[in-house]
């Protein structure tokens, strides 16, 4: 072990490392200059208990109707073996899709453990690489190290040899209406996409074989219209998977921010977290709220330093990147003086303030 | 934004209390605006779960759909919902005026119109989604529908497509109408919230806007607006009250089971009906803007022409063509500009955006020759000296055209600008005589202020050759049919009829 794994461990304390999933190290990818969270990430923290622990509890959660419509659809999907799939891969996408083997990677014998199914995958794939035919793999178990804690990731299907690259399929319950989808949806798929790529690639480079077999084109099946009939598009995951590469990378190298802790610091739950915690910087940005459990501590901790990040970027940038509301204000009302680069930012905020003052007399 | 929007949220931050961002109304507000909140069920695209619908705040409509996955139940919904909204529909076609037309005859347009107002963008996406899903279904065939049903979709996609219109008042989500009015000191993204918008703006007594906020923010004491139900409510209450109406053996017990089932989804539309009530009262407590007339004139227009075609008409097409496509877009682009100048006319607080970048300035008279001529042409003309002086930054030069914005029509030369003061000659506004007519020239003392950007917007619009549409627009279309304008009309095939919208 190394010594920042170590480090990170104590760090955690007794609590059992949070295994990273598709979804959440897509969403370390939203606010990557974030040191708060690209610590607590990188050491498996809880953030979810952690957050309720200190009373702010995340508001995501998920209705069973979503799940159970997403469940349905995916089994339909895969029935009578893959029938719907293998339809829309050669009718829709054109795919030359020969005589095509299922293999379920779903379990080992019984065995639900992570190491051995990703071991079962490795050993597929690694058989299928050898041979010349097609294979379906049905929830394989791919992994990625993030800052030496493994990720196990669970891709709906991956599609081996169709032409002759390799595909990632992701069903989701979404509708593709009149060949559009909600774009923030797609998008959050296309994330999450990327990730199985650059796992994939990753374990094809291991076993010896080009990244590149694996197709930067990842294939989204989603219901058509109204109906249950599914529609099978490609998404092209390029950019998705550079911001997360570039992202995974600088999650590594926390080594400073990790230098500069006391030595006895930890986010053990006890009375000590919030202080603990308030000690790593943080970068607070209203859409924390979408991808982040700490989201209502880191609210609410930049609103009694009264942070402009608070109002969000928008008017961050339009008063100039000045960074407390009383600096603004200040400003704007010249009891403060400015600093030499704040000169421009606070004749503009003082011209401001006039032009609204002048404006809201003429209506009283 | 702006930095005098940003500068507005920062002071609403600071003092705990919503800040404005207008002085007047700049949306129509009719005496009788239909309130539509929609309720879906989560994981589907355009599964209705319940709808409170009304134009009285005391006497809400409460629809809701039994089983959501249940067909014939969705379609019930869709009918319940049709009866209601067409005869609002109808109820706006009561009066109308006779607009002169070249040949003299005149015609007819409705003196009012249809004005749905939904919570936020959702509610207006889900009705997209409806208005998609049923205009197409047919009254013969497999799986016929009330006639009501397909109508209803045409619509709802009618109102749809008006809202992208800016300035249009038919369809609105209280939370953008809203926030153009006035500044909280939450970001934008937590603005998207009805409650906790109005949490700023209205706190309950002996709370402050941020409490109010965050009070807002907690599902329980507060549901979401929709069209997404809370998590939290689908999992404890809306799955087993589902469960029990499933399980019920007989009409009796099906019944008890809806009653319950309609209790707990009016628990959640509630407040959110009261809050839309809440957010009408305050915007009506705004003067309206002088150019909301003019614009919702436009509405009725388009309410007008839309309603003549409905009796015989197809229903609007899946997607627009690449030329209907790049025609729309040019003409949203006009109405937005179009909506901007106005919105400043109308409104000090919203010059004050454009004062501030220099687009528009605003000063005190300090010298004036009403009745000076220009002689150098043929036959003198009369061309009045203004001098103003003022304290905005200035980023007009010599020779540039300026337009007064207290006087339509009313252009000016800026003849020289000097420390704070622009010497001004008028060319028009001003009658046709060489006298200008009385009133008609700013005297010494007046407060003025003249914009770069002009009023009128009588040119027509500049629509590039449809073989030289460019691709931002869609690129020249494939072939183009004469007369195939908007939305390409065409009967539903027997699949539209098929789809099960499941
Ligand atoms: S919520 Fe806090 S910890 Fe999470 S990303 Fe935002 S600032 Fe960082």
């Amino acid at each position: 072990m190394t010594d920042l794994a170590a480090r990170l461990d104590r760090l955690r304390g007794d609590a059992p490392a949070r295994n990273h999933d598709a979804r959440t190290i897509a969403a370390l990818t939203t606010n990557p200059g974030c040191g708060r969270r690209g610590l607590m990430d990188a050491a498996g923290i809880d953030k979810d208990a952690v957050a309720r622990y200190l009373g702010f509890p995340a508001p995501f959660g998920q209705s069973q109707f979503a799940i159970a419509r997403g469940n349905a659809f995916e089994k339909q999907v895969k029935d009578d073996g893959f029938a719907e799939l293998f339809t829309l891969l050669r009718e829709r996408l054109g795919l030359p899709v020969p005589q095509v083997a299922i293999e379920s990677l779903d379990e080992v014998g019984g065995n639900h453990g992570s190491e051995l199914r990703h071991a079962q995958t490795r050993r597929a794939l690694a058989r299928a690489l050898a041979g010349d035919g097609s294979t379906l793999f049905d929830h394989p178990l791919l992994r990625l190290d993030i800052a030496g804690q493994p990720a196990y990731l669970e891709p709906d299907v991956l599609a081996f040899r169709l032409g002759d690259k390799f595909y990632v399929i992701e069903i989701k319950s979404f509708a593709i209406i009149d060949g559009q989808a909600d774009p923030e949806q797609v998008a959050a798929a296309a994330r999450q996409s990327a990730v199985y790529v650059l796992a994939l690639r990753r374990l094809l480079t291991q076993l010896g074989h080009p990244a590149t077999a694996v197709s930067h084109e990842v294939i989204l099946v989603c219901p058509e219209n109204f109906s249950n009939q599914p529609a099978a598009a490609f998404v092209d995951v390029r950019k998705q998977l550079s911001v997360i590469e570039r992202q995974l990378s600088r999650i590594s190298r926390i080594d400073d921010l990790v230098a500069a802790l006391p030595e006895e610091m930890t986010f053990e739950l006890g009375d000590g977290l919030a202080s603990a915690i308030r000690a790593v910087e943080a970068r607070y940005a209203p859409d924390c709220v979408s991808s982040c459990e700490l989201a209502f501590f880191c609210r609410d901790e930049a609103r009694a330093c009264g942070s402009t990040d608070l109002l969000g970027i928008a008017v961050r940038d339009d008063v100039g990147g000045v960074e407390t509301l009383a600096t603004a204000l200040g400003l704007a009302d010249g009891s403060l003086a400015p600093s030499p680069e704040q000169v421009e930012i606070a004749a503009k905020l003082r011209l401001a303030r006039l032009l609204r003052a002048q404006a809201l007399e003429g209506v009283a | 934004m702006s930095t005098l929007t940003a500068l507005a949220r920062i002071e609403a931050a600071r003092t705990g209390s919503a800040q404005p961002l207008a002085t007047v109304r700049h949306c129509h507000l009719g005496e009788q605006p239909l309130v539509l909140i929609p309720l879906k069920l989560s994981g589907e695209a355009a599964a209705p779960l319940a709808a409170m619908v009304g134009t009285a705040r005391k006497d809400p409509a409460l629809l809701v759909v039994a089983q959501p996955r249940n067909r014939d139940l969705r379609f019930g919904f869709a009918a319940e919902l049709a009866a209601l909204v067409l005869s609002y529909v109808e109820s706006r076609q009561a009066g109308t005026e006779t607009v002169p037309t070249k040949d003299g005859e005149g015609r007819q347009r409705y003196s009012d119109a249809p004005q749905v107002l939904v919570p936020n963008p959702g509610g207006i996406t889900f009705l997209r989604l409806l208005g998609r899903s049923t205009r197409f279904r047919r009254i013969d065939g497999p799986y016929p529908v009330e006639a009501s049903v397909p109508l209803l979709g045409r619509w709802l996609t009618w109102l749809c497509d008006r809202a992208e219109q800016p300035g249009s008042s038919v369809l609105m989500p209280m939370t953008s109408m809203l926030a153009g009015h006035w500044a909280t000191g939450q970001s934008t993204f937590e603005d998207a919230n009805l409650g906790a918008l109005l949490g700023w703006l209205d706190p309950p007594e002996g709370m402050t806007g941020p409490q109010a906020a965050l009070r807002a923010e907690d599902p329980l004491l507060c549901p979401p607006a929709g069209p997404t139900t809370d998590p939290g409510f689908d999992n404890e209450e809306l799955a087993p009250l589902l469960a029990a109406y499933d399980r019920a053996p007989a009409d009796q017990a099906r019944m008890a089971a809806t009653d319950r089932l309609r209790r707990a989804l009016r628990r959640q539309l509630e407040p959110t009906w009261e809050l839309m009530w809440r957010s009408i009262e305050l915007l009506r407590a705004l003067p309206e803007g002088a150019h909301v007339t003019g614009r919702w004139e436009g509405d009725r227009e388009s309410f007008t022409h839309f309603a003549e075609g409905v009796p015989e008409g197809f229903p609007q097409a899946k997607r627009d063509s690449a030329v209907a496509a790049a025609r729309r877009l040019i003409r949203l682009e006009r109405a937005q500009d179009e909506l901007d100048v106005q919105r400043a006319l109308d409104d000090p607080l919203v010059m004050a955006e454009h004062r501030l970048t220099g687009e528009a300035f605003a000063g005190i008279v300090v010298a004036a020759q009403p009745d000076r001529l220009d002689t150098t042409g043929k036959t003198p003309k009369l061309r009045p000296y203004l001098q103003v002086r003022t304290s905005d930054p200035l980023r007009v030069a010599d020779g540039d055209t300026v337009h007064n914005a207290g006087r339509k029509g009313q252009k000016a030369l800026v003849v020289d600008v000097n420390a704070g003061t622009v010497l001004l000659e008028l060319s028009s506004g001003m009658g046709r005589k060489r006298v200008a007519e009385p009133g008609s020239v700013p005297e010494v003392g007046d407060r003025v202020c003249f914009t770069t950007f002009a009023a009128d917007f009588h040119r027509s619009p500049v629509l590039p050759p449809l073989e030289q549409t460019p691709w931002t627009h869609g690129g020249p279309p494939e072939a183009y049919v004469p007369g195939d304008d908007e939305a390409v009309a065409y009967p539903p095939t027997a699949a539209d009829a098929l789809e099960v919208w499941e």
